[in-house]
């Protein structure tokens, strides 16, 4: 009885998508297929290699490269983008000293709410090592109002939450171009959108935000360029995005080294406990 | 149990002596993984991965229990209690990636597991127990990977949730309500978030218990084997320990190595980029996707686009989409075939190999990818020949083929003819 149902059961599912597969070839025939250039992806980049230290099998953080990253973060992106799982005692993982962390988190531009002891109104402080980093917008409608409507994103996992990675991070920041002259009208920047071939839609509402030669000075002597800068920073965001990457492939190589052993005394064992079974 | 040869076990000492009056578990280990299971003596490496599949399983419990003492099932703190774990929690990146990776592998050796047992018959007669128990088992697997995948509330998680608990909808008249009961709400938000991190903690200890009731009934029969022929005498089979133990352990060795390479040198690889972006109910991600394991099944989801005999094409993916595992309960029936081993069988061995693995391949790869241009009617060729492979190929292809001759027995098809000593000479049937 099994069979017989069973096939008919699967005449029934058959039947159904062979018909969802007609109707699906009849509307491709006849639809007219839209020209590639009306859609983003005839325009969209792949991203360029940003070719960070922090890739690859043997990676790891070049701190002095952090603590460039981190200064553009915060001369340039915090104005706008939130850090909000990264304290600022966190940066002495990236070589800042205990009291080198207390002066920048003492010094930050953005004060950190809190409660005022006397009255227990709300008020503002500066903010000590074990603070997040501030927001710079107390919520998303200020966000919005101060941004021509779009919430810039946080940053802490910005990293790994961008298909490509630091690659696309690297690309977009250094992506703005003039909008290319045959590109359709449907596909143009709007008002106070920028033209990034990188980004999903073309458009963009973060103005390019690294401008010009200088706009940081690093202490370092590097000089900072647009495309230095983008890549400090972007190896700045690798590290807020995946603090513990050192120990991640420290530990991974010890671990690899202890089970090649292992693997290989096991295969001698089930070699020798074999030996006379396999015969021949 | 299995063969009247199997060893007995022996208490080595007054102590052993003493428990195994009372409360014989050495006994039972001995004769489940021990000496005192004959197992046949031509098991090839697809027979490591049962034992994987229950060591994924013991990585995961244990991984999960200790991420449960730091994760907060609320949608207000979920996400970050995650990323707590991931840069605060002693090694708690470590755990959080041994978890989020271990699900992935845990898939891996069961998918290669279920496909070992589809070519080798390892589920016709008399091991139909073994392979329903199975089905019950993987069918466990889902239902806890995907309320895991809910757990950490990124924009995957949400919309995932969102997506897969929608298919209840599709049922005429209960079927929006029951979504909303499932839910405790009409999208899923704290209520469903709490039951699904409950559940996610359940289900693994229901698995456990499967998997007992699963090896139980292997034992009776006993292992299969390439051959698919059944054991006939002692030698035949060699005790499960020292010969399959050691063979496991070299196993595992190799599985191991797979396993850290993707945890420490790629853990995101396997992943969603969009889940390190908190749950947001206003916002819809481009392209909602669930983990690679259930690609497949999502891909004959997405094939129905048509409303077949005025049923609506959504119930019929979802219809299709249980209907495709639902399937497999019935396999052992469907498959008249008295020889178990597809290497004797060659109309169905090429069935398998040039139709049903490039079949589930091309389900994967379209389930990846949006449901526009060619991937459509790609998926939909594809769904076709799974549905026609398993309930119309399979019954029928016992008609017209024609078997290849089976060694005379697994100790002939091991060492040779010349070599074989002649034993209790019955023909080879399956």
């Amino acid at each position: 009885m099994v069979r017989p149902l069973g096939i008919l059961v699967g005449l029934g599912f058959c039947m159904a998508l062979v018909f969802a597969l007609v109707t699906t070839v009849w509307t491709m025939a006849t639809t007219p297929t839209e020209d590639p250039k009306n859609t983003p992806y005839f325009w969209q980049q792949e991203p360029r290699p940003a070719n960070l230290p922090s890739s690859g099998p043997f990676a790891q953080f070049d701190r002095v490269q952090l603590q460039r990253g981190f200064r553009v973060y915060k001369e340039v992106c915090a104005a706008c983008h939130g850090l909000n799982l990264v304290s600022f005692r966190n940066l002495e993982a990236i070589g800042y000293s205990e009291d080198q962390v207390k002066t920048i988190a003492a010094e930050w531009p953005i004060q950190t709410p809190s409660v005022d002891p006397n009255t227990g109104e709300a008020a503002m402080r500066a903010p000590i090592p074990t603070d997040r980093f501030p927001s710079p917008y107390p919520n998303e409608i200020a966000a919005r109002a101060a941004n021509n409507n779009a919430i810039p994103p946080d940053l802490s996992l910005i990293v790994k939450a961008r298909a490509g990675h630091e690659d696309y991070i690297y690309s977009l920041l250094t992506g703005y171009r003039d909008v290319p002259a045959e590109l359709p009208e449907a596909l143009r920047p709007g008002v106070g959108l920028s033209y990034n071939p990188y980004f999903a839609s073309l458009n963009i509402a973060m103005a390019n935000p690294l401008t010009g030669e200088g706009q940081v000075t690093y202490d370092d002597g590097t000089r900072a360029t647009p495309d230095q800068m983008a890549r400090d920073v972007t190896a700045f965001l690798v590290w807020t995005s995946e603090p513990k990457l050192e120990n991640r492939i420290k530990t991974g190589w010890a671990v690899l080294g202890f089970l090649l052993i292992f693997t290989i005394l096991a295969y001698m064992s089930y070699r020798s406990i074999w030996a006379e079974k396999k015969g021949r | 149990m299995s063969f009247p040869w199997a060893k007995e076990y022996q208490p080595q000492n007054g102590f052993m002596q003493w428990m195994d009056e009372r409360l014989p578990l050495p006994r039972l280990v001995y004769g489940a993984i021990g000496a005192g299971y004959p197992v046949p003596r031509n098991l090839n490496y697809f027979w490591n991965f049962g034992v994987l599949a229950g060591f994924a399983l013991m990585i995961q419990i244990i991984t999960g229990i200790v991420l449960a003492m730091n994760y907060a099932a609320n949608t207000a703190v979920a996400f970050n209690s995650v990323e707590y774990i991931m840069r605060d929690v002693n090694a708690g990146w470590l755990l959080r990636y041994l978890h989020m990776n271990g699900a992935s592998f845990f898939f891996i050796v069961v998918y290669i597991h279920i496909f070992r047992g589809l070519y080798y018959g390892s589920y016709k007669a008399p091991r139909e127990m073994v392979w329903l128990l199975g089905v019950v088992i993987f069918l466990l697997m889902m239902a806890t990977a995907f309320m895991g995948y809910v757990l950490p509330w990124g924009q995957m998680s949400f919309w995932g949730a969102q997506v897969i608990t929608g298919f209840f909808s599709a049922i005429p008249l209960v079927g929006e309500p029951l979504r909303e009961w499932l839910l405790g709400g009409f999208v899923p938000d704290n209520a469903a978030l709490n039951r699904f991190f409950s559940l996610h903690y359940l289900l693994p200890f229901v698995i456990a218990g499967v998997i007992i009731l699963h090896i139980w009934a292997l034992h009776i029969p006993g292992s299969n084997n390439p051959t698919g022929i059944d054991v006939k005498s002692e030698q035949d089979t060699v005790p499960f320990h020292p010969y399959y133990t050691s063979k496991d352990g070299f196993g595992l060795g190799v599985f191991l190595i797979a396993f850290c390479s993707v945890v420490f040198f790629a853990p995101n690889m396997l992943g969603h980029p969009d889940n390190y972006i908190p749950a947001n109910p206003l916002s819809t991600p481009a392209h909602i996707v669930p983990e690679w394991y259930f690609l497949p099944f999502y891909a004959i989801l997405k094939a129905f686009t048509y409303n077949f005999l005025w049923i609506d094409a959504k119930l019929w993916g979802v219809i299709a989409m249980f209907g495709s595992i639902a399937l497999l309960f019935f396999l052992p029936w469907l498959d008249k075939s008295p020889i178990r081993s597809a290497s004797y069988r060659p109309l169905y061995r090429k069935f398998f190999w040039f139709g049903l693995l490039p079949c589930i391949a091309v389900l994967g790869v379209v389930g990846a990818m949006p449901a526009e241009g060619l991937w459509v009617p790609l998926g939909q060729v594809a769904a076709l020949y799974y549905f026609a492979h398993f309930l119309i190929i399979i019954p029928m292809i016992s008609y017209f083929e024609k078997p290849e001759p089976l060694p005379m027995s697994i100790t002939e098809s091991v060492l040779g003819k010349a070599e074989t000593p002649a034993v209790g000479a019955t023909p080879a049937t399956a």
